[in-house]
């Protein structure tokens, strides 16, 4: 990764603009070509440095539910939850932590009510009690990670 | 970084009005946008409709919060913070917006949001993400946000992610 790599990834991280010619625009002011630009977010998505590159869209204004889940399991009961609850396609991110709660999961749905049903599904198939968790604010963070 | 009022974040918004066209241009964007010279003609092309449109429509959502941004999404352990710490505090639920507000203006805290205790086994109500290259790096940031907090903290843990069990984008149905 060099100067421009770190220039893309530090200054791109929000107000992409909305015109005919974006790619243009921003290469610009960083200094290079749009063709160029073009290659290297091919390259930093292609790496996986970039997951993605395009609009975030706010979950829940688009209609739909999301929350996050815990799960405590009994760790030679793990691989066995984690393949059930990984099955369900609302599940959008799973993740292992450190805790005595040991699964955590968000879960994205298409309405807010199907929520509730997946995760008395999931307490069905697994045998173990979810933690419903959604979130009652949001507070705004200004954090851009840093190449 | 955009400044905003604390007040667009709360979620007593009254519903947005999406039509079907405005639900087609998410879904042929959430992946991503073109990498072509002029993306949003690209997606117009697709669609059948005037670039004009997708534009004004995309702007739209910009300016009611559908849209967070648009942007590069980095993958933080690709550009080296392999720490990624989910800290969590018990404060008092009277008091939570206002230290959400200050934690969340912290560097280095990705994520911040209340959510509802579970007792006995979850106590907590405010969690942040803590993000750095290693677990010295985290634990430093967390008794920042520790001194932020001061007598109102009532406890405090932080939750390592040890694996990643499963990631997708969040994906609207087509």
């Amino acid at each position: 990764m060099d100067a421009l790599d770190r220039a893309i990834i530090n200054n791109l991280q929000g107000g992409f603009p909305i015109c005919a010619e974006p790619y243009h625009e921003v290469a610009s002011q960083l200094g290079t070509t749009a063709e160029e630009l073009l290659r290297r977010l091919d390259a930093l998505l292609e790496s996986g440095t970039l997951s993605r590159f395009g609009p975030m869209y706010h979950a829940e204004r688009l209609g739909g539910g999301l929350t996050l889940a815990a799960m405590q399991v009994p760790p030679e009961d793990f691989e066995r939850v984690a393949a059930i609850v990984n099955a369900f396609p609302e599940v959008a991110h799973n993740y292992a932590r450190e805790h005595a709660l040991n699964m955590w999961f968000v879960l994205a749905t298409e309405t807010p009510e199907r929520i509730d049903q997946v995760i008395a599904a999931i307490e069905r198939d697994t045998g173990y009690p979810v933690h419903n968790m959604p979130k009652q604010d949001e507070f705004f963070v200004g954090l851009r990670f840093e190449a | 970084m955009t400044p905003r009022p604390a007040t667009a974040m709360r979620p007593d918004y009254t519903e947005p009005l999406l039509d079907s066209i405005d639900r087609q241009i998410i879904v042929a964007t959430q992946a991503g946008l073109p990498r072509v010279t002029h993306p949003y003609h690209a997606i117009a092309t697709q669609l059948g409709l005037a670039a004009e449109d997708v534009m004004h429509r995309l702007r739209r959502m910009l300016e009611t919060g559908i849209i967070r941004r648009i942007g590069a999404v980095p993958n933080h352990y690709a550009l080296g913070y392999k720490a990624n710490g989910m800290s969590v505090w018990d404060v008092p639920d009277e008091r939570v917006h206002e230290l959400g507000e200050k934690i969340g203006a912290l560097d280095s805290v990705s994520h911040c949001y209340h959510r509802p205790r579970h007792l006995p086994a979850w106590p907590y109500n405010l969690f942040a993400m803590v993000h750095g290259r290693d677990r010295d790096e985290v634990e430093a940031k967390v008794r920042t946000i520790a001194d932020l907090l001061g007598m109102a903290e009532r406890g405090h843990t932080v939750l390592y992610s040890t694996r990643i069990l499963k990631k997708t984008g969040l994906r609207l149905g087509g």
